[in-house]
């Protein structure tokens, strides 16, 4: 087993796996988790597009497979000694880790749809967001669905929206919505759904095999145009305005569900964790990456490396690969400095 | 509905709103409108509160009908609010507060213009002091005059008389509450609870009793504008707006509308006869209609004042109906008395 | 009535709870591939009337779905059933068969 030590920041997927592919190049890496468990957003996932995988099962291949590491829950990265790239890392608890390297998985947040008033979250009874949506799948009980005839899912939520300051978009609520739009009408099979979208964003293989399954099969409505405004009828309904930009007229539907598809954002600890680690951040929040295409897992620190959502929205595939591709970078870099 | 859900978005849009010693500069159209309702205020907060507000009988209206109506352009704008500065410096007041809401919007905006686009601000001093030799200080503080009544509503509850309730039922009545659009619509930030759930009605209505409705079209212009009335055939488009209103308010059963504008309630008071001639429809319990009134009648009544002296023989739709729910005495007789 | 000198206008949105989407419910029962429609557009494009005349069959489809379905009948009054739309569009549905439907199933009685 070689003698250098990784130290990676965030237990999510990006972390997770990792993990598992330094321990299998012979590393014992060490993961600090701010959270009291791993797993990160993939814990509130339940079913992943655009095949139906069940989020548990990827996440439980991923606890097992990096379970040999040295885990630190509850906790977070106070101060980092860098002295020419041997890293002393001060946990929150007080315990010190020494690194060889530091690679950064810290993930992102799920946009606070609350902070678009318009849309009523947290004030009007039945508006949920994706996030809420996926944990009811989950937990199959919320009591803001009632059996719902009538399921609207607002598109790009704190996402493309200059009034948010997030210009990016968040890539994966489109299909997201899609398919929970198709897993909605599978559980209540009475009820119609309506996509209100700026764009579809049906990026990936089989992704347009579940626009095209959603129309057919499942006769899920796709609108195009913005939410303008939602509130609360007598009975409790929710009643939507909306442009249709399509036919060029407003639109008034009322609704018994809205779920709001809200974005990724930039994880908020990356502002105390990049004057910590000397990384840079861009300005959107999100991470910088040194090199995007040849080295998308350098950092402008020598030695810390990054992955994973932090660099800004991707799908699950695509921050395992990422992962993969950040244990490979940090063994060949360990590697070098063995070597001179 | 979850309330915190609303409360949370309130403490967000907090609005810093002096005490006392006010600068107060009346509507051009609200004493037509609602005669007493000025009278009203100042009766409240210099009397019967003890507050210093001053006003001069040198000013001038803000220039807000003529802006929004395309007469006057900008400049003339500016500089007939630098004038009303002027006279707020001169009388050697900081905080000024206006009674129209429409006044209130403009002042907020040739603010803001002013702080984005400063070399305006010097054109603007200097063609003040060419037209009529006057200086200005911009105010430390703009409020609306709903903002001070809304700041003085737990005063005005401890000297209460009658309380917001349906003596009828025990229950608080029902109000709709309809914020004027330039009061937070343009500038979210200057108005209390911002543009989407905005607070100053409703901390009104909630510390005086009453329960507020939230119905679908609560955003929703009256339909007043200055374009779309002033113009006889243009008004179809002002009663469709008042009309999508109360339609959609109707199946909730208000008992009262509270307002924050000279328009609106003026709008919301006279349109439902016109509605009711033409639908053949009069909303309101009892097919009586929904009786309107401005945040100082309702201060007025809350306070004890004699329905008359606050001028609600002059609306349109019967308050009577609500003084018998609230409880107040009133004397038919003396209505139309001067 | 008092002349008032103006009047009440009617609400120009589109109110998905009440349009009337008979004619819809009939045409996607016998051609359910009228789901696939995605509004792209490529038929209108390919239309060799719509060139000249304000026949779309793009629009035709959305205002079917809308409830405005003697609109979507007159913007198909002047096909000429070429089936150029049906050899591009890119959903490969059979909009011929759309047409005919739609035309044969709506009130109106001047078309047929």
């Amino acid at each position: 087993m070689s003698g250098k030590s990784v130290l990676i920041i965030g237990g999510g997927a990006a972390g997770l796996e990792s993990a598992a592919q330094l321990i299998s190049l012979g590393y014992k890496p060490v993961i600090v988790e701010k959270e009291e468990s791993l797993g990160g957003n993939i814990k509130n996932w339940d079913r992943l597009f655009p095949d139906g995988i069940e989020a548990k099962a990827v996440l439980d291949g991923l606890l097992k497979r990096s379970s040999f590491s040295d885990i630190y829950l509850n906790s977070n990265v106070i101060e980092v000694k860098n002295s020419n790239s041997n890293f002393t890392v001060t946990l929150s608890n007080n315990n010190v880790v020494k690194a060889d390297s530091i690679l950064i998985t810290t993930g992102f947040d799920v946009f606070k749809a609350e902070r678009k008033e318009e849309y009523g979250y947290g004030i009007y009874d039945h508006v949920i967001t994706n996030v809420d949506l996926e944990k009811f799948f989950l937990s199959k009980h919320d009591e803001r669905i009632n059996s719902p005839k009538k399921i609207g899912f607002v598109h790009c939520v704190g996402s493309r929206d200059e009034k948010i300051c997030n210009r990016n978009c968040s890539k994966v609520c489109c299909v997201t919505a899609v398919k929970q739009a198709i897993e909605l009408k599978e559980m209540f099979p009475d009820s119609q759904a309506y996509c209100f979208y700026m764009d579809l964003r049906m990026f990936n293989r089989g992704f347009e095999d579940i626009y095209l399954e959603a129309q057919s099969q499942h006769g899920v409505r796709f609108i195009r145009g913005r939410v303008s405004e939602v509130s609360e009828d007598i009975d409790k309904k929710v009643v939507v305005k909306c442009e249709d930009t399509l036919s060029s007229k407003p639109m008034k539907i009322k609704l018994d569900l809205l779920v709001l598809m809200s974005g990724m954002l930039n994880n908020s600890s990356s502002t105390q964790l990049s004057p910590v680690l000397g990384v840079k951040l861009a300005e959107d929040g999100f991470y910088k990456c040194e090199e995007t295409i040849p080295g998308g897992n350098k950092t402008n620190v020598n030695g810390v490396f990054i992955a994973g959502t932090a660099t800004g929205p991707k799908t699950l595939p695509e921050t395992i690969n990422d992962a993969r591709s950040a244990a490979i970078e940090i063994h060949n870099y360990l590697n070098s400095t063995i070597n001179g | 509905m979850i309330v915190n859900g609303k409360q949370k978005i309130w403490s967000d849009y907090q609005k810093e709103i002096p005490d006392n010693h006010y600068f107060y500069v009346r509507s051009c159209i609200r004493q037509n409108f609602f005669p007493a309702s000025e009278k009203t205020f100042l009766d409240i907060v210099r009397n019967k509160l003890g507050l210093d507000f001053f006003e001069t009988e040198h000013h001038t209206t803000c220039g807000g009908i003529a802006y929004h109506s395309d007469s006057i352009p900008q400049e003339t704008l500016m500089t007939i609010v630098a004038r009303q500065f002027a006279l707020m410096t001169e009388s050697g007041y900081e905080n000024y507060v206006a009674s129209c809401i429409t006044s209130f919007g403009i002042y907020t905006e040739v603010l803001d213009t002013w702080h984005h686009f400063p070399e305006l601000e010097a054109k603007i001093r200097q063609m003040l002091w060419d037209s009529c030799k006057r200086e200005f200080k911009k105010p430390t503080h703009l409020a609306h005059a709903s903002d001070v009544i809304y700041k003085l509503r737990g005063a005005i509850n401890q000297n209460a008389k009658h309380r917001l309730i349906n003596r009828y039922t025990g229950k608080p009545l029902k109000v709709v509450e309809h914020i004027g659009c330039h009061y937070s619509k343009m500038f979210p930030s200057k108005g209390v609870g911002g543009a989407e759930y905005p607070y100053v009605l409703v901390g009104m209505v909630e510390s005086w009793g009453g329960e507020i409705v939230d119905y679908p079209e609560r955003r929703h212009c009256c339909g007043f504008g200055f374009r779309q009335y002033l113009v006889q055939a243009n008004r179809g488009y002002s009663i469709s707006n008042t009309h999508k209103k109360f339609e959609s308010m109707s199946p909730f059963e208000p008992d009262m509308i509270i307002t924050n504008c000279p328009g609106c309630p003026y709008f919301l008071d006279r349109w439902q006869y016109v509605i009711s001639e033409m639908e053949g429809k009069t909303y309101g319990q009892n097919g009586q209609g929904i009786p309107v009134l401005t945040y100082e009648e309702v201060a007025g009544l809350v306070l004890g004042y004699n329905p008359w002296d606050l001028g609600l023989q002059i609306h349109q739709t019967n308050v009577e109906p609500l003084l018998d729910k609230i409880g107040i005495e009133y004397k038919k007789e003396d209505k139309y008395k001067l | 009535m008092a002349d008032f000198g103006f009047s009440l206008h009617p609400s120009s949105s589109i109110d998905l709870d009440n349009a009337d989407k008979r004619l819809y419910k009939i045409v996607s029962e016998l051609e359910p591939d009228i789901k696939k429609c995605i509004a792209c557009g490529s038929c209108t494009a390919s239309c060799s009337a719509s060139n000249l005349t304000k026949v779309s069959f793009r629009q035709a489809i959305l205002k079917l779905d809308r409830g405005l379905s003697e609109e979507a009948v007159m913007l198909l009054k002047g096909c000429m059933l070429c089936g150029k739309c049906t050899m591009t569009c890119p959903r490969g549905i059979n909009t011929r068969n759309i047409i005919n439907l739609i035309l044969r199933y709506s009130d109106n009685k001047k078309i047929k």
